[in-house]
């Protein structure tokens, strides 16, 4: 269990094994209530080979529902490549994040105070199975451990809490354990995120991504003392923020970053062939507790990310999730604002989102613009992989605006030649 | 009834008043050639045709579309003239067709010409204002703008009849303010158009943006009306000048560039707009001019308070004219019914409503309505009446006519008399007594754009023009018409009201560029005429050798243009617009010509005042885009310095503001001197105590107090006012020196002013304002040196104030009210909250009362106290 930040990595390694008669061709990983809610993501890999040679192969996740969990249990199920039959042993690495996991106590500090977060667990895996043996290693950010629950064995060796080894678990048993430790990573949450990408096929993608950050950690209390956060960087609001990274595609131009009162000077933008990371930020410091909303956008070249199916019809491939590093975003809002004149489109997504289609009207639009919204709660950096939405579009809708305009002015041209040369006066 | 019939009809008229003959015509040509043209064409054929007998070469020069040709004809046979060997009438009728068919495509080519060229002045009055965008960004500037900004998104957001009604409770925290009420909703309106238009055109720019550009689309309008009005006044080439002019002189640009969106942006066009729809009238006598000139009075009254200057003015105007002799029926026509409707039409809008018949600036207007109805009546009389009856009907006519304006005049003298201020609001007052404002009320005299202006600021508003408006003065005078009568006295005027406020420079600056437009174009016109009658080989060529020689005649200048790159959209426009000034030249009858012709400087002198014109010219539009690039774009809510590793921003404002809106209640009061409620309001959008409206006295010498209070009565009158957070601005570590601590003594007086326990001595040691250690203890304890200064010692060991040069008094402190919650990253703005009412404070309470009234020597014996 990785609580470096405020993302919860927990990766199991497991080892199973098939006692039953039949072959089994499923294994299911049971959560507590508590910890489905914040559950953002969920992956499974079968591994073979040894240390240096390990392969990983992904494994489809699903959640399930299982006739006899306990208090609400939550289960996702695992689909194995080949049904192990009995006996037959199989290696499986499980990665599951969780979000809004770390509570901090105590709630409030003061300037000069560093954060402290509980972290409830429990020692011995959740599981509908029987464990043989199972061990739990914790891994704090700093070597500062206020407090944690003894269950033998437990030891602690630096940044490392070691539970374990329990032996002939019985099937959901559960032994709570609360960690007390220091964190003063950012607990950067993005509230809100819309994405907004709007394709013209003129060669141009634009990219619209409003925040709406809250520093989710301890709330910051009594006075804010500039005096103070200037002269000892080192000693106050450890826990506070005031840079931000964004993880741009390459190629990126016209990059700007404002809020609703205007821009905000500090930012920096470094590009490669590879990658752009924008560096920036906030107009303030975030302290636990501290809100602020922004807007970042940036055009892109078209034909880095619009592509043709074989079957004629076009597709955006472009990276879901939020560009910030090491961000929660409870909410996150993905439009793509396809051409006017565009149709049929089918978003292709790796996982659960919701999808409706929304009409977008913008410059000098008759019909609108299809939008295809997706939505997605708890995402985390590891949701950032390339999704796709199909539609078909006729490239005669390019000209119709171009059209529109040349006809709107001629027109005019044509009133104005007429009524120089109309007498309308009645007398003549 | 068309335009034909219009010029027709008047010209007698014209011929009444002034006796010299060839100035009415002059007058008539120079008004507007574009509609005169239809009349000039029809008659060169009928002459022909009527006196076919006459020879061809006589009668072709006089159609000629150049005059110097024809008066160059008594020297030398024009060769293409002398060419049709035909004597019979066919051929010459031919001829004749054929000049006549070249000045109506030359005429077609100079109003398409002034058409372009019209086109680029709106260009670049609109391009030149984009300084601020291209070097700041699209932001809204200042103070004011951003409470016009508010309102508009108001207005977007809730529709025109909530707008009306809007009683905003974010500001004059608990009185309130009626915004629909008390705004001029012109500026609102407009850009709220202009949103919902593009919006209807699915084009989705944002309000802020529409309000951003809504000042240098509008100086675009502003100077093609000024071409309207300087046209009407003096013809196509000083009309281009002067738009050209007005397109970039400083003073309108300060106001006007991209960002700055407030009520002058609108209303200096409103107000050229005006003047030329009123020149219009008067020089046409159409009702239907006379109509829109009301209605665009009454935009104008929407958009600015400024709109008395016109309802002041232009009676000022008729009334010279009446008593000068120039009464005729179009200055009725143009007079009465702008009265009338624009009256009735201003009262319509609810924040003038009965001012524009019950105070003291709009009394001129009806005084002189009375004044000009008397006049139309005895001219009336005149007319029906042989002269013996009339001066028996005279005796009745101003016995009565004397007795009713003695009881209108006892009417209003009673109503002034009734109001305390006579009836004049406190700026109008200060704009006729300039000493007023700083006797009475610290208010008005407190905020820097009304403090008369000192010389260089008229140099830097409006540059080389200052010397050009006595030479436009003159030019106006030969000859005098009712229009150029107007320009010369809306330049007095002007002048006189930019020596009062700083802020009325900007009506100057429309009066100095036509006026200065008029000097320039008629100089140019004198000496490029004395050039060209001199050129010796324009004598004796053809018609288009004389073309092209006017064309050579330009190319020095052009080299000259290519010196200075920047000029030459100016420079161009002088050449045109003096081009065009053939037009008017070429129709005068020979007499004229001759005259013209005698009046001719030596060739040299006029090369040299030609290139010198341009160099003056050039040297005006540097200066424009110098000022509208380094001196006017400065948003003012971000401030940059440049140093040695490079360009520093300094957003302290926006970081306050922005972390107010995010990180506090959004029902928390915010206090802060009145500089910066709008934009409280505005950006972090929370509600104010006080605001840049200062409507009511009393709220603001509150805050006033209560920032010089010590910091327990200040606790205290917040408190009551229900303050949540204290905002100040420190300019003292990074040296902004329009910080709040240089505002201080204005919260002094003000506050003293109505809370007479503030005196202003004890702030003072010795008459000197000094915040160091020979500070009075007052001074030290008070409430905004305590906030402003606060830990202000730890950053350098020493508190050295960069903008008072001097470390500070009293360096360690301690706040017992208030806690600080924000600072800037440049200390710039700092938020302070107030602590909490303790518990049981009683007893301490009386206590900290008598340790401050021993410690500090103003007490509050006054009897008067803050009213909440």
């Amino acid at each position: 269990i990785d609580l470096t930040s405020h993302i919860i990595k927990v990766y199991l390694t497991l080892k199973v094994e098939n006692l039953g008669t039949s072959p089994a061709s499923e294994v299911h990983l049971a959560f507590s209530p508590a910890e489905a809610e914040h559950l953002a993501i969920v992956k499974a890999a079968a591994t073979s080979g040894k240390r240096k040679k390990k392969t990983y192969i992904p494994l489809d996740v699903k959640s399930a529902e299982l006739p006899d969990g306990p208090n609400g249990t939550k289960f996702f199920t695992v689909t194995l490549l080949t049904p192990l039959n009995k006996g037959e042993t199989a290696t499986l690495e499980v990665l599951y994040i969780l979000t809004h996991s770390l509570e901090p106590f105590p709630v409030e500090i003061t300037q000069s105070e560093s954060q402290l977060v509980y972290f409830r667990d429990s020692a011995i895996l959740l599981s509908p199975y029987h464990v043989k043996e199972q061990t739990t290693f914790i891994k704090t950010p700093s070597t500062r451990v206020e407090s944690f629950t003894v269950v033998d064995p437990a030891k602690r060796a630096g940044t490392e809490l070691k539970y374990g080894p329990y032996e002939d678990q019985p099937p959901y048993s559960y032994s709570p354990v609360l960690v007390h430790f220091e964190n003063n990573n950012p607990f950067a949450v993005v509230e809100e995120l819309e994405r907004e990408i709007e394709i013209s096929h003129w060669g141009n993608v634009q990219v619209t991504e409003r925040y709406r950050l809250v520093h989710a950690g301890a709330r910051h209390k009594g006075a804010f003392s500039r005096v103070e956060y200037q002269t000892r960087p080192d000693a106050t609001g450890v826990s506070s923020f005031k840079h931000l990274l964004a993880k741009l595609p390459p190629r990126v131009h016209s990059v700007y970053y404002r809020d609703e009162i205007g821009n905000v000077s500090t930012s920096n933008l470094r590009t490669d062939y590879r990658k752009s990371e924008l560096e920036f930020q906030p107009r303030y410091p975030l302290f636990g507790g501290w809100k602020s909303t922004f807007v970042i956008g940036y055009g892109l070249p078209l034909q880095d990310f619009l592509f043709e199916s074989p079957d004629g019809r076009r597709y955006l491939n472009f990276t879901f999730g939020c560009p910030l590093t090491q961000t929660v975003v409870d909410k996150l809002i993905l439009k793509v604002v396809l051409p006017e004149g565009s149709k049929d489109p089918t978003a292709v997504i790796p996982f659960q989102v919701d999808q409706h289609l929304e009409i977008k009207y913008s410059y000098l639009d008759v019909i609108g613009r299809t939008v295809v919204v997706l939505e997605k709660s708890n995402v985390v950096p590891e949701h950032n992989v390339p999704f796709q939405v199909y539609y078909t579009f006729n490239p005669i809708f390019m000209l119709a605006e171009p059209l529109m305009l040349s006809i709107a002015i001629f027109l005019f041209f044509v009133a104005s030649v007429s009524y120089l040369h109309a007498d309308l006066s009645i007398r003549k | 009834m068309n335009q034909r019939g219009k010029i027709s009809s008047q010209t007698p008229q014209l011929q009444l008043h002034s006796p010299a003959p060839y100035h009415s015509l002059v007058f008539s040509i120079s008004k507007s050639h574009s509609q005169t043209r239809p009349l000039r064409f029809s008659q060169p054929p009928l002459t022909l045709s009527g006196s076919q007998t006459l020879p061809a070469a006589v009668a072709l020069p006089r159609l000629s579309p150049s005059p110097r040709l024809a008066s160059t004809l008594g020297f030398t046979l024009n060769p293409r003239v002398a060419s049709p060997p035909a004597p019979f009438s066919w051929p010459s009728m031919a001829a004749s067709d054929a000049p006549n068919g070249d000045v109506l495509i030359r005429n077609a080519f100079g109003s398409v010409l002034a058409f372009l060229i019209l086109l680029l002045i709106g260009v670049l009055a609109f391009s030149i204002r984009l300084f601020s965008v291209i070097k700041y960004e699209s932001v809204i500037h200042e103070f004011d703008p951003y409470f016009n900004y508010r309102v508009t998104q108001f207005l977007t957001k809730n529709g025109i009849y909530d707008f009306w009604n809007w009683f905003d409770d974010r500001t004059w925290y608990p009185l309130g303010r009626v915004i629909g009420g008390t705004v001029y909703p012109g500026l609102t309106l407009t850009a709220g158009t202009l949103y919902w238009f593009l919006h209807s055109l699915n084009i989705p720019l944002s309000v802020e943006t529409v309000c951003v550009f809504t000042a240098p689309i509008f100086s675009a309008f502003a100077s093609w009306a000024t071409f309207l009005l300087t046209k009407e006044v003096k013809g196509v080439g000083a009309g281009l000048t002067a738009a050209a002019l007005l397109a970039m002189v400083p003073s309108y640009i300060s106001r006007s560039v991209a960002g700055s969106y407030d009520n002058e942006a609108v209303a200096i066009f409103a107000l050229i707009f005006t003047f030329y729809l009123y020149i219009k009238t008067l020089n046409t006598g159409s009702l239907f001019y006379a109509t829109l000139n009301s209605l665009s009075y009454f935009y104008m009254v929407c958009s600015w308070g400024g709109y008395t200057f016109i309802i002041n003015l232009i009676p000022m105007h008729v009334l010279l004219c009446i008593v000068t002799g120039r009464y005729s029926s179009r200055l009725y026509i143009a007079y009465a019914p702008l009265v009338v409707l624009g009256t009735l039409l201003a009262a319509l809008v609810p924040v003038v409503g009965f001012n524009a018949v019950m105070t003291s600036e709009h009394f001129a207007s009806f005084l002189v309505f009375i004044i000009i109805h008397v006049v139309a009546l005895v001219y009336y009389i005149k007319g029906i009446l042989s002269p013996k009856m009339f001066k028996v009907a005279l005796a009745l006519v101003v016995s009565i006519g004397l007795a009713v304006c003695c009881a209108m005049v006892a009417v209003i003298i009673a109503l002034v008399a009734s109001s305390p201020t006579k009836g004049w609001s406190g700026r109008s007052l200060s704009l006729l007594d300039p000493t007023y404002a700083s006797k009475y009320i610290p208010i008005i005299a407190s905020v820097s754009e009304h403090q008369p202006p000192t010389w260089p600021s008229y140099f830097m508003d409006i540059n080389v023009l200052a010397f050009l408006i006595p030479a436009g003065i003159i030019a106006c005078f030969s000859p005098l018409s009712d229009a150029s009568l107007f320009a010369v006295l809306y330049i007095v005027l002007s002048v006189y009201f930019s020596g009062v406020m700083v802020r009325l420079m900007l009506v100057l600056a429309p009066a100095a560029c036509i006026l200065s437009g008029i000097a320039l174009s008629q100089a140019f016109d004198v000496f490029t005429r004395s050039i060209k009658f001199q050129l010796p080989s324009l004598s004796d060529h053809s018609h288009i050798d004389a073309r092209d020689a006017s064309s050579e005649n330009i190319v020095p200048d052009d080299t000259i243009k290519t010196d200075k790159s920047e000029d030459t959209p100016k420079e161009r426009m002088t050449k045109r617009s003096k081009k065009k000034e053939k037009e008017p030249v070429e129709k005068p009858p020979t007499k004229f010509q001759i005259k013209k012709r005698l009046s001719v400087l030596p060739f040299e002198a006029s090369i040299i005042a030609v290139i010198l014109l341009v160099l003056l010219v050039a040297f005006y539009v540097v200066h424009c885009v110098w000022a509208a690039a380094e001196a006017y774009s400065a948003p003012s809510i971000v401030l940059t310095s440049h140093s040695n590793d490079g360009l520093h921003v300094f957003d302290d404002f926006r970081e306050a503001y922005a972390w107010l809106s995010h990180n506090t209640d959004v029902d928390d009061k915010v206090a802060s001197w009145w500089d910066y409620g709008y934009q409280t309001t505005a950006m972090a959008n929370r509600t104010v105590i006080v605001d840049n409206n200062t409507w009511n006295n009393t709220h603001i010498a509150t805050v006033g107090t209560a920032m010089s209070s010590p910091e327990k009565a200040a606790w205290e009158i917040f408190h009551s006012l229900d303050v949540k957070y204290v905002l100040v601005v420190f300019g003292g570590l990074v040296g902004y020196p329009s910080d709040d601590i240089n505002k201080f003594l204005w919260m002094v007086r003000i506050g003293g002013g109505v809370f007479p326990h503030i005196k202003e001595p004890d702030y003072l040691r010795d008459g000197q304002y000094r915040i160091d250690s020979m500070a009075t203890p007052t001074m030290l304890n008070c409430l905004m040196y305590k906030l402003s200064y606060y830990r202000f010692v730890e950053t350098d060991g020493k508190a050295f104030d960069r903008v008072r040069r001097t470390e500070i008094g009293k360096k360690y402190f301690k706040l017992t009210h208030f806690e600080e919650v924000f600072t800037t990253h440049h200390w710039m703005v700092r938020i302070y909250k107030l602590k909490p009412p303790k518990n049981r404070i009683r007893g301490k309470n009386k206590k900290s009362k008598s340790k401050t009234s021993s410690t500090t020597t103003s007490k509050r014996k006054g009897t008067r106290r803050n009213p909440f």
